[in-house]
């Protein structure tokens, strides 16, 4: 880290020596998430959630492997393989109850996430590089999510399959060759499932080495904090162990509670039941949706009906999005207002309670069935996702007056008490 | 070492000569173009592994008999993995399918466009919506048919008509007709 007052590693014995000369990774830890790291002291829960992300990463690796060992990604037996790790193999049952559900814990973190960015502008100058690398990681999530849903090769899982590989199918000309291309045949079988496995395995790899590019940049200009203000002084921070690290491991608690409540007592509350059928390519369910995680994005798919100009309404619903999520990319550039905090906008905070309500209709529309009135009002709810990132954030961030911030965190933390704040030897206390 | 890659500099000329150009530099050029040409060949099969394998391919064609569908009755075949629906309209499915103004379609057809000369009443098409891909009712009996008589996608609620042509509903385009010919009276090859 950066600031000059970051406490040195001092390697405290012989080994630690060697290692520090040799390959100073004790060092490098130290620094990264020690006491070397200087952070902001007015850290909220809200920033509990990069570290919870990264446990949810680590526990879909480690249940990921245990399960690639007993289960065979070959069409003809994925589905026994699978109620065989449910029935038979010795906790399999744990390992693919946990690996499920969490999935979607590991979404709910990172929604979590990316809202607490929203509400506090992190990706504002000088941590564009953090949000970026933040958007290519959930888009990466997405993709593994999508893959690893097929691999139980359910009914769901097959025609989850086919209408999201149909989805390139609306892409002119090229389309359809795509579609083939990427599924190996015609329709979804042993190719694709083959391939689903292979690619779901080594994605979640991609996604830490880009986590660990995640925590560089953000390592450059270190936490942002609640208040928006830059850290000025070293009476702002605090080193990140013990004062961090204890603060998230009581939220790892919190989580972890959770996340056994759903596992052992409600671990297919979000399932659907159809995909413990076996993958039937000559029978598609009656109402087919994707995992709750992507709701959202699922109903602006299903928002465009008609043509719009030349661009065939399938076509449009694909652009759409994938648009949803890359207008993310452009943020720290659509919202020019020199305020970070929420806290201190009082109308972009308006506005933004008014993006997450929209977000939750989004997200019940795209879980909804495809019939009227729920396709007009996904119309709406799209319409105004699209309007709030490229109209409203850009034009408030201009017009808006924000409140007046205070001068440092410390000031944030204990009040103008310039007594406190200086110490009582300083000449603004006397 | 002398920057060789970029304009003559006066230094270069006089190592070099006239033109700055040193006869290594052929060898580091040709040496990088062919390591180039050679990682965009690996590239080739690293792609075209992905396609459809040589037995995915051969399972692409099937013989369907269809000589002993009765009018009204729909049949489900399975070609490239995907159901296909055989159908042997009625004459009043017929007259309805030609009765309508095809100007008005979105992907205008007529009946006669989508079935073979001499077997007007055999419509044989896939069981693939065209929107995203699920496989519409309307097949087996007592299946819901949609608004106009022939297939409903139960996904996103397409309506297909009795010549399977997209008549309300998300679907871009009609029931697709595959390639087949018949190899008899009663004995058609599909794909």
């Amino acid at each position: 880290m950066s600031f000059p007052w970051a406490r040195q590693y001092e390697p405290t014995n012989g080994l630690m020596k060697f290692f520090d000369e040799k390959l100073p990774l004790p060092r490098l830890m130290y620094n990264a998430i020690g006491a070397g790291y200087p952070v902001p002291r007015n850290l909220s829960y809200l920033w509990n959630f990069g570290v919870l992300a990264g446990f949810c990463l680590v526990l879909q690796i480690i249940t990921g492997v245990v399960l690639a060992m007993h289960y065979a990604p070959n069409a003809l037996v994925a589905f026994g393989t699978t109620e065989h790790i449910m029935r038979d193999v010795n906790w399999g049952w744990l390992m693919r109850y946990g690996h499920a559900n969490g999935a979607s814990f590991f979404f709910v973190v990172v929604y979590l996430h990316i809202f607490r960015g929203f509400f506090y502008s992190s990706y504002k100058a000088p941590r564009e590089m953090i949000w970026l690398l933040g958007v290519v990681i959930f888009l990466l999530m997405m993709a593994t999510a999508f893959m690893g849903y097929v691999l139980p090769w359910g009914q769901m899982s097959y025609w989850g399959a086919k209408v999201i590989t149909g989805l390139f199918g609306a892409i002119p000309i090229v389309g359809e060759p795509i579609q083939v291309w990427l599924l190996g045949g015609f329709a979804p079988d042993n190719a694709a499932l083959n391939r689903f496995f292979s690619l779901h395995f080594l994605l979640p790899f991609v996604i830490a080495g880009v986590v660990i590019l995640h925590i560089w940049a953000l390592h450059i200009p270190g936490s942002s904090n609640p208040t928006g203000v830059e850290i000025k002084t070293e009476a702002d921070t605090i080193p990140f162990h013990p004062y961090y690290t204890a603060k998230d491991g009581f939220g790892l608690g919190v989580f972890l509670i959770l996340l056994t409540i759903m596992v052992f007592f409600l671990p297919n509350y979000l399932g659907h039941p159809d995909n413990y059928i076996e993958a039937n390519p000559l029978s598609t369910p009656a109402h087919i949706v994707p995992e709750w995680y992507f709701w959202p994005f699922y109903a602006i798919l299903r928002a465009f009906t008609v043509d719009f100009f030349f661009i065939p309404a399938k076509l449009m619903g694909v652009l759409a999005m994938f648009a949803a999520i890359l207008v993310w990319f452009f943020l720290p550039w659509l919202d020019k207002s020199p305020v970070r905090s929420g806290h201190y906008r009082p109308l972009f905070r308006v506005f933004f309670w008014i993006l997450m309500a929209d977000l939750a209709v989004l997200f019940y529309l795209g879980g909804a069935a495809a019939e009227e009135p729920f396709v007009m009002f996904s119309q709406l709810a799209t319409a105004y996702y699209f309007l709030h990132f490229l109209v409203i954030l850009p034009v408030v961030s201009l017009i808006e007056k924000p409140k007046p911030l205070p001068y440092s965190i410390t000031e944030a933390v204990l009040g103008a008490d310039t007594q406190a704040a200086l110490g009582t030897d300083s000449p603004a206390a006397k | 070492m002398v920057d060789t890659t970029g304009t003559a500099t006066p230094e270069a000329i006089a190592q070099n000569g006239e033109d700055g150009v040193r006869r290594r530099d052929f060898i580091n050029i040709a040496a990088v173009s062919f390591a180039g040409v050679g990682a965009a060949t690996v590239v080739l099969p690293l792609v075209s592994q992905m396609s459809p394998s040589a037995d995915v391919l051969a399972e692409s064609s099937v013989e369907v008999d269809v000589g002993s569908i009765e009018p009204g009755q729909t049949i489900k075949a399975i070609f490239r993995k995907q159901p296909l629906f055989v159908r042997r309209l009625t004459p009043e499915e017929m007259a309805e399918a030609d009765a309508v103004d095809v100007g008005g379609l979105r992907d205008p057809q007529t009946l006669a466009e989508r079935t073979k000369e001499g077997h007007a009443d055999l419509l044989i098409t896939m069981g693939v919506c065209t929107h995203l891909g699920c496989v519409p009712l309307g097949a087996a009996d007592g299946e819901n048919r949609g608004e106009f008589g022939g297939y409903f996608c139960p996904c996103h609620g397409s309506h297909y008509d009795t010549a399977a042509r997209i008549r309300k509903g998300p679907a871009p385009t009609n029931l697709e007709v595959p390639d087949y010919a018949f190899t008899s009276d009663t004995v058609v090859t599909v794909g």
